[in-house]
């Protein structure tokens, strides 16, 4: 196992020669809050066992963030982002929503959360309505952001704007359906749809993980674009701390339903503290050395 | 849409099963455009077998046609003994011991066998001793009718004698007088003979087909809305919804469906009992197989990814389920409801075969023509085949065509079912 001397200067060597996609020096803490959260619990009863899929934890996320939560596997990260976007309620603790407690009881008041949070999913290939075709799609979204009683010309000039966007010509979308595109392409016509919403949260749980490596970095600039352009704060779930480092201003890593490490980027990548920090730290494959498996457990 | 319709049709299965299965509706649809008969009337009495009848009193007063018909003197023999007939009377002759030979079947030796069978037989003879092969009462009355049969001449003269007393005229009816039969006033044709009451069978068929096809059309109408309906609840509402349909659905799992339809169906009476009531009854007690296949298939969809995308775009539940769920399990939904069809008329057929079909005297159903058959002995002494066997098999075209449209949708809907 490689020392934390040598991991930390590694990644200085590494930090000087790639160009980042966040932005290290701004300060968010200073942003109003968005999201925070404060002992959010969720347990899972099946039969006689229980599960704790998340547990306790707390978080502050600011407005214009860009966080990621890093987990393997089985560590809570889909179920903190259903709860996040209010698909499921937690068992246990509040959740507030620009500081006030998220109230999500009724239809409209869900209804209206939704207004401010949208979501990319892990699957395109399951994100879209196979009976739908993409003008179809792209039309919901500009109807929701109130813009039924625009003409036809105004909303195609939206849709074509979205998806140049995120580099689709509108043109050769029409009367498509979403399955006759690539993965890659269904993932950029899922931001373009955020790109028509303007949420004030996105979360991204895992939008790069059924994309090849070609497509990946394309979409994470696309996230990092959008979110330069429109402010929104982006929650990033993903398993791989490289792309972490790479995208986010703030990185939360959970292990069996805690956040055992939350910080800066930089800080938490630069200076992990907890043991599993830095596993997945060395977990992540290098191409021009052999891959250290010592730490695997 | 139009994509799945063309590999619907492109799959032989569900072509052969449609083909059929058309075949059947527009029989059902255009009959009545050509034969306007009551299904119901009844035209004669007890069985009649399949032919055309022509009246006799209306043969004599047509015009007759001289015809010199070659064979019409072995024809005529042939027909009032059949060939049958003879050879029964060559088994009688030689199970009493009778020296027949020489004696066949052919023409050239009928009237030899009838000098030797008029010589043989003698009833009270034949009762007595009992031949081998005509020891039964009913074989002895066969070989009574037979000897009846020939004790009149073949080729004796007939006449007719037309008016009464005075004003009666006799005229001769030579073998070479024909009639036409166009000309005959009235002749009927039965392709598929009478039931016992006397009522033409074809058009009792197709009428009776025609209402175990609206009997099972409603009944799979009933059970798959019901079935529809609860699994979509159950599944993708899920909770205390759910356990307590699912409840109910297990507690009818558990009943014998037949038995509660029987129960139901004997505790209304027989006077009560509609083609309506009948089809209700049969779809609220058959649901509970595609609720629970539909609350299945809702619950690996509700957790899909589309549908969570749907939520968070705030579309109602109404519309969620209407856009985002059903259209991925209609398809499925198709085949529940053929099948659903398919066994709502099975399942008419079987309760009106144990008479407890809908009122009777009201529209005839396959069902009832097999209880009707069965009543009056059609399967056993009467011997009447064409009262049953044709209802048996439209039954069974119509589930085979509806189970292969179902299993031709199944190879297109299921691609791990493509060859």
């Amino acid at each position: 196992m490689k020392t934390d001397e040598a991991i930390k200067t590694e990644l200085q060597d590494t930090r000087e020669s790639v160009t980042f996609g966040a932005d290290r020096n701004k300060d968010f803490s200073q942003e109003p809050m968005c999201l925070s959260g404060r002992g959010v619990t969720r347990v899972f009863h099946t039969g006689k066992t229980t599960t704790v899929a998340v547990d306790h934890v707390d978080f502050d996320f600011h407005r214009g963030e860009l966080i990621s939560i890093v987990g393997e596997s089985g560590s809570g990260k889909t179920t903190l982002s259903k709860m996040l976007l209010g698909l499921l309620e937690p068992t246990e603790g509040q959740i507030f929503f620009k500081d006030k407690p998220r109230d999500i009881s009724t239809n409209q008041k869900k209804k209206e959360y939704w207004q401010g949070i949208q979501a990319i999913f892990q699957d395109p290939f399951s994100s879209y309505n196979i009976f739908h075709k993409i003008d179809s799609v792209l039309l919901d979204c500009i109807n929701m952001r109130g813009g039924k009683n625009k003409s036809k010309e105004e909303k195609f000039a939206m849709m074509k704007e979205a998806c140049s966007f995120v580099n689709l010509k509108f043109e050769e979308l029409t009367n498509k359906y979403p399955f006759e595109l690539s993965g890659g392409q269904m993932q950029r016509l899922m931001i373009a749809r955020i790109f028509l919403l303007k949420p004030d949260i996105l979360l991204a749980d895992e939008p790069t993980s059924m994309i090849d490596a070609c497509s990946r970095a394309t979409i994470l600039d696309m996230l990092l674009n959008l979110r330069n352009e429109t402010g929104m704060t982006v929650i990033f779930i993903t398993h791989d701390i490289g792309l972490a480092y790479y995208i986010s201003d703030s990185i939360y890593i959970m292990e069996h339903g805690k956040f055992v490490e939350a910080g800066k980027a930089e800080d938490v990548i630069l200076n992990p503290k907890a043991p599993y920090t830095k596993r997945l730290i060395s977990d992540v494959p290098k191409i021009h050395e052999p891959w250290d498996l010592s730490t695997v457990g | 849409m139009k994509n799945t319709l063309k590999n619907v049709f492109h799959s032989p299965r569900f072509l052969v099963g449609f083909i059929i299965f058309m075949c059947i509706l527009l029989t059902v649809l255009i009959y009545p455009y050509f034969v306007h008969r009551d299904p119901l009337q009844g035209l004669g009495k007890g069985f009649l077998a399949p032919g055309t009848y022509v009246s006799v009193y209306d043969t004599n007063n047509t015009g007759t046609y001289r015809v010199e018909l070659p064979e019409a003197n072995d024809n005529r023999l042939e027909a009032s003994v059949p060939v049958k007939d003879r050879q029964t009377m060559l088994d009688f002759l030689k199970a009493k011991g009778t020296d027949i030979t020489g004696l066949d079947t052919s023409n050239e030796h009928f009237h030899e066998l009838i000098e030797v069978w008029r010589a043989n037989y003698d009833e009270a003879d034949a009762k007595k001793n009992k031949y081998e092969g005509f020891a039964t009462q009913a074989k002895r009355n066969e070989l009574r009718r037979l000897n009846n049969r020939l004790s009149s001449d073949v080729n004796a003269a007939m006449t007719v004698t037309k008016g009464e007393g005075d004003d009666a005229t006799t005229a001769a009816v030579a073998t070479s007088d024909y009639v036409k039969v166009d000309e005959v006033a009235n002749a009927l044709t039965l392709p598929l003979g009478t039931d016992n009451f006397g009522r033409d069978t074809l058009t009792e068929l197709v009428k009776a087909t025609g209402i175990s096809l609206l009997v099972g059309l409603l009944a799979g109408s009933i059970a798959t809305f019901i079935g529809l309906a609860v699994g979509l609840l159950a599944g993708y509402v899920g909770g205390v919804v759910d356990d307590v349909l699912m409840f109910i659905a297990n507690i009818f799992t558990v009943i014998p469906g037949f038995v509660l339809l029987i129960l139901i169906y004997s505790a209304l009476g027989a006077e009560s009992r509609s083609i309506t009531t009948c089809a209700v009854i049969i779809g609220i007690t058959s649901w509970v197989w595609t609720a629970r296949s539909v609350r299945s298939q809702v619950i690996s969809l509700r957790n899909r990814d589309h549908v969570n995308l749907s939520k968070l775009s705030g579309h109602s539940l109404i519309r969620i389920v209407a856009t985002d769920i059903l259209p991925y399990i209609m398809s499925y939904v198709v085949m529940a409801f053929i099948l659903q069809v398919s066994s709502g008329i099975l399942a008419e057929a079987q309760l009106s075969m144990l008479g407890l079909g809908p009122n009777p005297n009201e529209l005839p159903t396959l069902g009832l023509m097999m209880n009707w058959a069965k009543l009056f002995g059609a399967y056993t002494s009467s011997n009447a085949w064409w009262a049953y066997f044709p209802v048996i098999l439209v039954i069974a075209l119509i589930s085979f065509s509806l189970n292969l449209m179902n299993t031709g949708l199944d190879q297109v809907f299921n691609p791990t079912l493509r060859d």
